[in-house]
This record gives C-alpha cells, sequence and structure tokens, in this order.
C-alpha cells in the first residue's frame, strides 16, 4: 500500500494515457461499423464477405498485428498510433456484426410504414433505422468499450506507456502491489467507460428508459379505456 | 377520384397478385376492398402511393397517372395508416403524428400546434402528447396512426386493416369514430379488410376480391346484400347460410330478429337519435 500511495502521481498519469489509447479506438471503431454494417445487412454477398473478414480480423494475434501496421501504415515501431489501429482493427471487427444485426432487428412494419408516409431513402437510415437500432449498438459498444480498455494494457509490450505499464514494471521490478493496481485500474477504467456509455444511452434513447414504466402507464390507460 | 386501369401486378417470384383489375374509386366516398388472404386487397392499396408499382396498366388520381409521380413526394400528399400503428416507437406521440409535415418542411412549431389539434380530431387526450407509442393502448395507437394519416390533410387516406390487431370493443369504438370522422372531413378513404361486417359498415362502395384481384362484385352494401352477383359473394357475405335473411319473431314482448338457421341477430327497435338515416347505417 506505501508503494501506491508514494506513486500516485504515475497511477494517474498511467490511467490518463490509458484513456488517450483506448478512447480513440473506440470512437473510431463505431464510425467504421456504422458504414460496414450497413453495407453488410444491405446486400447478401456483402454481408457474407464483410461479416467473415470482420471475423478473421478478430482473429489475428495481437503482438504481429504491432509489426504488421508499421510495416504498411508508415509508423515507426514504438508510436502509440499503432496500438490505436489495432484495438480500432478489433472495434471494428466486434463491432460491424453488431450493427448489421442492429439494423436487420428493426421492425419491418415500422421500416415500412416510414415509407409509406413518405421518408426517402437516406432518411429512414439516419431518422429511423439507426435510431432504432440504437438499444443493440449501445450494448455492442460497451463490449467494445470494455475490450478495448482491457486489451490496451499489451501496449505495453511495445512501450506504449498505458496502465499495462504497471504490469511489466511490476513484474520486473517484483512490486506485488504496483500489479494489482494495474489490474484494479484497468477495471475501474473499464466500468466507467461503460458507466458513461449507459448515461449516454439514456440520453440519446430516451424511449428504451420508458418500456418498463410504459407497461405501467398502458395496464392504467387499458383499465381507462374498458371503463370509458 | 382514383382510377385503375388494366392494372396487374407480377412479383418477382412469379406469383400474380392482381389480374387486369379496373375500377373507379370516387372522391369523398369510402371504398372497402374485401377479400381473403391472397386477394391482392393490399397490393392494390400500396399501388396507389406507389410503395408497389403495377407491372402492367395504369393508376390514375384526378386525372394524372401516378406514374410519372415522385413517389416520395406522393406518399406525402396521401394518408396512411396500418395495422399495428406503424407507428415510430422512438418518437412521441406528437412528434410521430408531426412526422410527415416536418418532412414536407412545415416549422417544428406549426406543425406540433396542429398535431395537438389533431389528438383532438380523433378524440385523444392532450397530455398524452409526449408519451411514447409503447405506452399507449392498442386502440390509443390507432387513432396516434389516424392523427398522423391527417396531418397533412391528405385529399386520400388508405387504410391498411387499421382495426385488424385491437380487440371487439376497441374495434367497434373506432370504427364508429371512423364514420364520424369522415362524414366532417369527407375524405376519400380506401380501406383494405377481410372483415364483411367491417366492410358493409364503412363503405360507401363495397369490393368484393377474389384470388388475384379479380372482383367478385361491387357495389353498395345494400346492393351486395339483396343481390349477390353469384355463389362466391353469397357465401362471402354469409347470405348462402342464411345469415343475411332475418325474420322477425315475437318473444317475451320483444320483437326478436331471427336468421334462417336459428340464430339470433338482434332486437327491433324504432329508429333513433343522429343514426337514424334510411342508408345502410341505420341500425340494421
Amino acid at each position: 500500500m506505501t508503494w501506491i500511495w508514494s506513486n500516485l502521481d504515475l497511477l494517474w498519469d498511467r490511467t490518463l494515457d490509458h484513456l488517450v489509447l483506448s478512447v480513440p479506438p473506440i470512437l473510431l471503431s463505431f464510425l467504421f461499423a456504422v458504414p460496414l454494417g450497413w453495407l453488410a445487412n444491405r446486400y447478401r454477398l456483402s454481408r457474407g464477405v464483410i461479416l467473415t473478414a470482420s471475423g478473421l480480423l478478430y482473429a489475428i494475434p495481437s503482438l504481429p498485428l504491432f509489426f504488421v501496421i508499421p510495416a504498411v501504415v508508415g509508423t515507426s515501431l514504438r508510436s502509440p498510433l499503432n496500438l490505436i489501429i489495432a484495438l480500432t482493427l478489433y472495434g471494428v471487427a466486434l463491432m460491424v456484426r453488431v450493427v448489421a444485426d442492429g439494423l436487420a432487428s428493426v421492425d419491418k412494419d415500422v421500416r415500412q410504414s416510414a415509407v409509406a408516409v413518405g421518408y426517402s431513402g437516406w432518411s429512414i437510415f439516419w431518422q429511423v433505422e439507426l435510431p432504432m437500432a440504437g438499444p443493440v449498438l449501445l450494448a455492442g459498444l460497451r463490449v467494445v468499450a470494455v475490450s478495448t480498455v482491457s486489451l490496451a494494457t499489451v501496449g505495453a509490450v511495445i512501450g506504449a506507456q498505458s496502465l499495462g505499464s504497471l504490469f511489466t514494471d511490476g513484474f520486473q521490478r517484483g512490486i506485488q502491489a504496483e500489479i494489482i493496481a494495474g489490474i484494479v485500474l484497468t477495471v475501474a477504467l473499464a466500468l466507467l467507460l461503460d458507466g458513461a456509455l449507459v448515461l449516454l444511452g439514456r440520453i440519446l434513447l430516451p424511449w428504451t428508459l420508458l418500456a418498463a414504466a410504459g407497461r405501467r402507464a398502458l395496464r392504467v390507460a387499458r383499465a381507462a379505456e374498458v371503463s370509458a | 377520384m382514383i382510377e385503375f386501369r388494366s392494372v396487374s401486378k407480377q412479383f418477382p417470384d412469379g406469383t400474380l397478385a392482381v389480374d387486369d383489375f379496373s375500377l373507379t374509386l370516387p372522391s369523398h366516398q369510402t371504398t372497402v376492398l374485401v377479400g381473403s388472404s391472397g386477394s391482392g386487397k393490399t397490393t392494390l392499396l400500396r399501388m396507389i402511393n406507389r410503395m408497389v408499382d403495377p407491372s402492367a396498366g395504369t393508376i390514375e388520381i384526378d386525372g394524372s397517372d401516378i406514374a410519372a409521380l415522385e413517389p416520395v413526394k406522393l406518399r406525402r400528399s396521401i394518408g396512411y395508416v396500418m395495422q399495428n400503428s406503424g407507428l415510430l416507437p422512438h418518437r412521441t406521440v406528437i412528434d410521430n403524428v408531426a412526422t410527415v409535415p416536418l418532412l414536407r418542411g412545415v416549422p417544428r412549431k406549426t406543425a406540433r400546434t396542429e398535431a395537438l389539434s389533431l389528438l383532438d380530431t380523433v378524440g385523444l387526450d392532450r397530455t398524452l402528447a409526449d408519451r411514447y407509442p409503447s405506452q399507449l393502448s392498442g386502440g390509443q395507437q390507432q387513432r396516434v396512426g389516424v392523427a398522423r394519416g391527417l396531418a397533412v390533410n391528405p385529399n386520400i387516406l388508405l387504410m391498411d386493416e387499421p382495426f385488424g390487431a385491437v380487440d371487439p370493443i376497441v374495434r367497434a369504438e373506432l370504427q364508429q369514430e371512423l364514420i364520424r370522422l369522415q362524414s366532417e372531413l369527407g375524405k376519400t378513404v380506401v380501406f383494405v379488410t377481410h372483415d364483411i361486417e367491417e366492410a358493409f359498415l364503412l363503405g360507401d362502395q363495397v369490393v368484393i376480391l377474389r384470388d388475384g384481384g379479380r372482383i367478385a362484385q361491387v357495389g353498395s352494401p345494400s346492393d351486395i346484400l339483396s343481390n349477390p352477383a353469384d355463389d362466391f359473394v353469397a357465401s362471402f357475405v354469409g347470405a348462402d347460410r342464411g345469415k343475411r335473411a332475418l325474420h322477425v319473431e315475437r318473444r317475451g314482448g320483444s320483437d326478436i330478429l331471427v336468421d334462417t338457421e336459428g340464430r339470433l341477430a338482434g332486437v327491433l327497435v324504432a329508429p333513433t337519435g343522429p343514426e337514424a338515416s334510411p342508408d345502410h347505417r341505420a341500425p340494421q
């Protein structure tokens, strides 16, 4: 414990580093996954190709990826950018299927009625399909957020400072408190981001919150309707 | 006025949903397309707002061929009400009603004010305006659906089995509400149902369809009841089973109407109130 109290600055710095490494991949994977997922949901051929490719992407071990990315992108071997790119790839791999499934889950009747009242092609996507897929997308994004925070610790191996550095450093120097602090902080950070997403969902998807309240109101309304 | 001229529709899988259908639907009246599933009634309805385009033939609205009109623009000028309301679950009641005006570029404030008064029109309390559809009962959702259909003040209102998914008591209430609305608004209503009772109640003109959108009979409810064109129509309206041939029996001090098979159909009473009119909507 004494190690922790005397190294609070270090823990805070590594937590911030970790945040800087994990937040961009979470946002980027969402941004890339939406058009890819849309494409996968739109045509049967593209569905097979995109979903298989994204599944394979997730199967690539991270260490070789850290050497492939600099070669392809032209970044230096020790750039934190490599980690951000790798984590984005993993996030996209998870998220594409979620987006495709989320869009496919949109009620056909609702979609059809949107067409019937005069929504045009893209407005159906932005104003009907995407918001209605919202709860599924949010669930997927929460998995991506937690897994990205956990995966980002690997960055320590290639020199990207993160909470993972606390594990490697703790192992090398035999400081058990440092290792435990690294684990606890990683979990805490994952929970924090998860909580932030849940909060964001409540703000952006208010109707899902009301589902339970709605069922209650419905019973009252039914009773009123029958007695009327 | 809506005119179908030799309209056919073959779907890509080969099904001939509609085969050489011709019909005139007069303005400001309710035309009910009634038939069992596979009769092509919904396909016919969806051709009017170009959700489905015919494989052959033309459809004209007030003399202009709708094939020349832009589908999205056409749809925004026609009210559409469907089964299970088809409301957007992520929009509040008021935003659902204001949907089409907003799409047409009406300012938000105006659209909402008008939507509120439409809630009055369809008999919904304004306090429901900020609820989500899932918080309403089936009957209330259908009323919101009707309000949305009326929101752009369309000349034509398409209704695809709108009361099919609500219980009989609420359905009867909604049917009466539609009759009231129609007497006030005088829209050209095209109504699809498989329920012949509903067709006779609501329709000025009733179209009985066989498979493939072939017309078995067109006429007013009383025409069809008194002169079924053939055995198919007679069986569809229940005339062949004696359901429509009623006689009066005096029982316990009341005049009871009884059909040929002995089923009790109702009580004979003197016409009263505003509904006492000589047309088919008088109590039977």
